[in-house]
């Protein structure tokens, strides 16, 4: 009987540990990154964080032109994907038949498993060429890292915004369908507004993963690191900066390096907040 | 003016129904377009020969193998690590642990780290793993960072699996006088192994396919593996490096045809089993 106790117990903290080695990693990544990039961070600080040039032989670190980069591709992949993405659950939680729905699923979760250099691949062979042909410049260009983050970002918007319109309440529907209106009106302005915080989950997600998303980008942007001006300009994310110059940078280099790594995770930890303080149920 | 609204909502259910359909090609078009250009430029170059030769002349020549063999030993360290580790986690938030705020925390934990981009995965294992434990560019140093990267993903459909399971089933092994640790292992884990499954094999397709985070950890050596302490070359960070060095395009169709035909038998392997966990719910 002891001896079953001291088992039960001995199983219980090894769950225990294992649970508490999932934290743990986060706070190493969290460690690790964060002391490697520290002394660029507090040394450079601003200049760092604005400075318009990047030359990192000379020393000089400003990841001013990757942090805009980043931000205009992520937000053009969100202007290309998330109403595609939201019509489609649209769709499927709506109007699609049921064996269609059921066709589509795994549909999706195999656009989510496709690799991001086979992404990237397709980006560099179809769409930088048709890109250079159709608009002229040199192909790798926002635009083209746009397509392709709007296309990896689909199945999180709509995977996430189906189920967020398929848990709203029946009655709800019924309801505004008996009142006389419209399947659509009914959509728009009864199921939307109360699947709103799933939709906001969702789109939050998307915006994580282009603004995380490394090989694709960094395989159809271009990698200038100067600010574009226009759609048809090469760029230089964040992510695309630390996967090409990590392989041969040292000293100084690499500890700026890190230091985006670092804001990297500021804004995971920033959106994953946000997602916490989003109500949970929806229309209650 | 009665019809004449009448006519208005009719025109714009059309007019919505057309986007919404629009859309629903444009995601199923893209998926198979990548799908049927890299076939189709693909197919014609994959044999017994290229699957099992070596590579020549930096992979313009040859094969892939040392390649499948790298993929293949980095993905079995990650999932023999992340399998487990991941179970026993949400085996203990889901059945043991008593305290509310310790379960938020290793929550939030698990969610930011299955934000946290992959490439900063990859700064970490090489910042933790190559330098700080002197793992240098190896299968463990990439598998563990692997592990790391999918250790939410096991743990998340763990949890959503365990919590699936009736409650009946462990009040009556409960009340039949076994211990909880026995009510776990052969009742409640046990009926969740389908839904376990399917996660264990969605990681392992992450883990594939992943790029950015072995990039500087397990190295790009093109030999064969040998023990687990040497570099290896993963089939994405070839293809990478097949496009990205202009090595040769013909191979690099050739190893995105691979690395797709590999992702769908591991989502069709995934489907099927959620098939079945589905009908089994049903059936009881």
């Amino acid at each position: 009987m002891v001896n079953r106790r001291c088992y039960e117990r001995l199983v219980e903290t090894c769950l225990l540990g294992s649970a508490v080695v999932a934290i743990l990693i986060v706070f190493l990544i969290g460690a690790f990154v964060f002391i490697e990039g520290f002394p660029i961070l507090s040394g450079h600080g601003l200049s760092f964080l604005f400075g318009k040039e990047w030359a990192p032989l000379q020393g000089v670190f400003g990841v001013f032109p990757m942090i805009v980069g980043t931000f205009y591709v992520t937000v053009g992949a969100l202007i290309l994907g998330v109403p595609v993405g939201l019509a489609c659950a649209v769709y499927l939680a709506e109007y699609a038949p049921r064996w269609f729905a059921e066709l589509i699923r795994p549909a999706v979760l195999l656009l989510e498993g496709i690799p991001s250099v086979v992404y990237g691949f397709f980006g560099v062979v179809v769409l930088v060429p048709f890109i250079m042909n159709q608009f002229g410049g040199w192909g790798f260009s926002l635009l083209a890292g746009a397509v392709v983050l709007a296309l990896m970002i689909l199945p999180t918007m709509i995977g996430i915004s189906e189920d967020a319109i398929r848990s709203v309440p029946r009655t709800y529907k019924e309801g505004s369908l008996a009142l006389g209106a419209t399947h659509w009106q009914t959509i728009r302005k009864v199921m939307l507004p109360a699947a709103r915080s799933g939709i906001m989950a969702a789109v939050v997600l998307s915006l994580g993963r282009a603004a995380g998303e490394t090989m694709a980008i960094l395989m159809v942007a271009g990698n200038v690191a100067v600010i574009p001006t226009s759609i048809l300009d090469p760029l230089r994310t964040l992510t695309a900066n630390v996967a090409l110059e990590m392989g041969y940078a040292f000293g100084d280099h690499t500890r700026a390096l890190f230091a985006s790594g670092v804001l990297l995770l500021l804004i995971v930890m920033l959106l994953n907040t946000f997602l916490y303080l989003l109500p949970k149920r929806t229309g209650t | 003016m009665r019809t004449g609204m009448r006519v208005i909502l009719r025109i714009e259910e059309i007019v919505v129904k057309g986007f919404l359909y629009f859309s629903v090609l444009v995601v199923f078009g893209s998926l198979g377009a990548i799908f049927v250009h890299i076939f189709y430029h693909g197919l014609g170059h994959i044999n017994l020969e290229f699957l099992l030769a070596y590579p020549k002349d930096m992979g313009r020549e040859g094969g892939i193998f040392p390649a499948i063999v790298g993929t293949g030993a980095l993905v079995a360290l990650a999932l023999a690590v992340a399998t487990p580790l991941g179970i026993l986690a949400a085996t203990y938030l889901n059945e043991y642990a008593r305290s509310g705020r310790f379960i938020r925390i290793v929550r939030y934990g698990v969610d930011t780290l299955a934000g946290v981009p992959s490439i900063v995965f990859g700064l970490f294992g090489f910042a933790f793993l190559v330098i700080f434990c002197g793992f240098r560019w190896s299968i463990l140093s990439g598998g563990l960072t692997l592990a790391f990267m999918i250790l939410p993903y096991t743990i998340k459909a763990t949890e959503e699996a365990i919590k699936a399971v009736p409650r009946e089933y462990r009040e009556a092994s409960l009340s039949l006088g076994a211990t909880r640790w026995q009510t776990v292992a052969r009742v409640v884990l046990p009926a969740a192994t389908p839904g376990i499954f399917t996660g264990v094999i969605l990681a392992l397709g992450k883990a594939a396919g992943e790029t950015a985070a072995i990039m500087f950890t397990a190295g790009s050596s093109l030999t064969v593996p040998t023990s687990i302490m040497d570099p290896a070359r993963s089939l994405p960070l070839h293809l990478y490096i097949l496009v990205a060095e202009g090595i040769s395009l013909e191979k690099a169709y050739a190893t995105a045809c691979v690395l797709i035909v590999l992702i769908l038998i591991i989502n069709t392997l995934a489907t099927y089993l959620m098939r079945v966990m589905v009908a089994k719910r049903r059936g009881k």
